[in-house]
């Protein structure tokens, strides 16, 4: 792994998070390494590492970690944040990272594609008639198949 | 007992077996759940992206089981989390009750509070009770070696659960199999995460995390996987397959809801609890306790 390089730090970018949902917290972190031993991830790859991550955010390396790759790697377990014994809310800092990231225009396809699927159709896995001919097979009742609520809750935005 | 029944999407749409295994043994006990129609997405998928529109999703939700005067009971472990979490945040003292409601508005909606949501599981040791789960068995199932699963969301962030179970060392979904006679396999990676959300990121590390947990109870001797979540399902009998190819492994390991070894031990049949939709087969294991 490379060395942190902190040339273009931004030394706003902690202030940035301390102001928001999940990140309030990671100043407490005294770099123990107990999430990065607990994580899930880490242990079949390295390339994501929740206390490097959090040291990157507090040096301030803003475009580094929101353009990353390994941000997106983060499963949401919670197992980090119920074993840190400085009460760092890791978890919800690493969705805290993700929502700043799409912010900036930052996401994978496959997350864009769930965003999209969920706020068009009001479910992750639209349901069609042939879904509910199966359910019917079996006496389970009919889920809709449309969904107009999501447009009231999500208008398109104006430009 | 009446609860609105929240489905979410990967139910309906990929866990029959579990819908389906769970409204028997509901039945059997004299849960009530009713269905809402107009639930949708609980918005647990765009936490990731949109933490706000994800929060949205979940009040309207509540909403409609407010509406209806009922609490929530959820048989995937990530809607509980999403809807117990926005419940939290939208209580009275919660910090963004008025800016969902805000956007709520614009459906004709506004949440008020006070409603409880909670897993199936939950429901069936608060609300029914062992001694009266117990009494409606008719199968012993102590040939059966289960290893059970917890999942993440189940328990998960900890703060908004009450403490209905000890996080690092949960006893919830084991005293719920044990009651059935089955016994329960320990194994290292008990508390490991299945690895699904990572699945639309990393395939590779998604089945990677699963795959060790598979090796971990397949060591440990176990006949069976016992589930509480449709996604962690997903991960371990849907992609089992796809993780045996991938890494050379032979697990042929059945993957169990907990409904259905529930449902198995109050006698319901093989199609009735959903068995053979089961993507592992699980004839095999369970020839036993059919005639």
């Amino acid at each position: 792994m490379d060395k942190i390089n902190l040339d273009r730090a931004d030394s706003n970018f902690k202030k940035e998070l301390a102001s928001q949902p999940g990140g309030e917290t990671i100043s407490a972190c005294f770099t123990c390494r107990t999430c990065t031993a607990s994580c899930p991830i880490t242990a079949v790859n390295d390339k994501f590492n929740p206390l490097r991550i959090i040291r990157m955010a507090l040096y301030g390396l803003k475009e580094e970690v929101l353009t990353s790759d390994f941000i997106w790697l983060c499963s949401g377990c919670y197992a980090c944040q119920e074993r840190c014994p400085q009460g760092v809310s890791i978890t919800e800092f690493m969705t805290l990272l993700k929502n700043l990231a799409v912010k900036e225009g930052n996401m994978p396809t496959g997350i864009r594609a769930q965003r999209d699927t969920i706020k068009g159709e009001g479910r992750i896995y639209p349901i069609d008639d042939f879904d509910n001919k199966k359910r019917a097979k079996v006496a389970l009742p009919p889920i809709p198949t449309s969904c107009n609520v999501v447009e009231k809750l999500f208008p398109p935005v104006r430009n | 007992m009446k609860y609105a029944f929240f489905l979410g999407c990967t139910i309906p749409a990929r866990s029959r077996n579990y819908e389906l295994s769970a409204r028997k043994v509901a039945d059997k006990l004299g849960i009530e759940l009713i269905d809402v129609e107009d639930f949708i997405c609980c918005g647990f998928p765009m936490k990731a992206s949109d933490y706000k529109s994800a929060e949205v999703m979940g009040a309207y939700n509540l909403c409609l089981a407010q509406e209806k005067d009922l609490d929530i009971c959820v048989l995937c472990s990530s809607c509980a989390s999403q809807l117990t979490e926005v419940a939290h945040s939208l209580s009275e003292d919660g910090p963004d009750r008025e800016q969902i409601n805000d956007e709520l508005s614009r459906a004709g909606l506004k949440y008020g509070g006070g409603v409880k949501v909670r897993h199936f599981a939950r429901v069936l040791l608060e609300d029914i009770g062992i001694e009266k789960i117990k009494e409606h068995f008719v199968k012993d199932l102590s040939d059966l070696k289960t290893a059970t699963h917890y999942g993440c969301h189940y328990l998960k962030p900890s703060e908004i659960y009450d403490g209905f179970d000890d996080v690092e060392n949960p006893k919830s979904i084991e005293t719920l199999v044990a009651l059935t006679g089955a016994r329960v396999i320990d194994y290292p990676g008990k508390k490991r995460c299945c690895g699904g959300p990572v699945l639309p990121v990393d395939e590779n590390v998604a089945l990677s995390v699963a795959k060790e947990k598979l090796d971990d109870i397949v060591d440990a001797g176990a006949d069976a996987m016992c589930l509480v979540c449709p996604f962690c399902s997903v991960m371990y009998d849907d992609n089992q397959k796809s993780i045996e190819s991938e890494f050379g492994a032979d697990y042929n390991l059945p993957v169990l809801y907990l409904t259905q070894i529930l449902g198995l031990a109050m006698g319901f049949d093989r199609k009735e609890l959903g068995l053979n939709i089961n993507v592992v087969k699980t004839k095999k294991l369970l020839s036993r306790y059919f005639d």
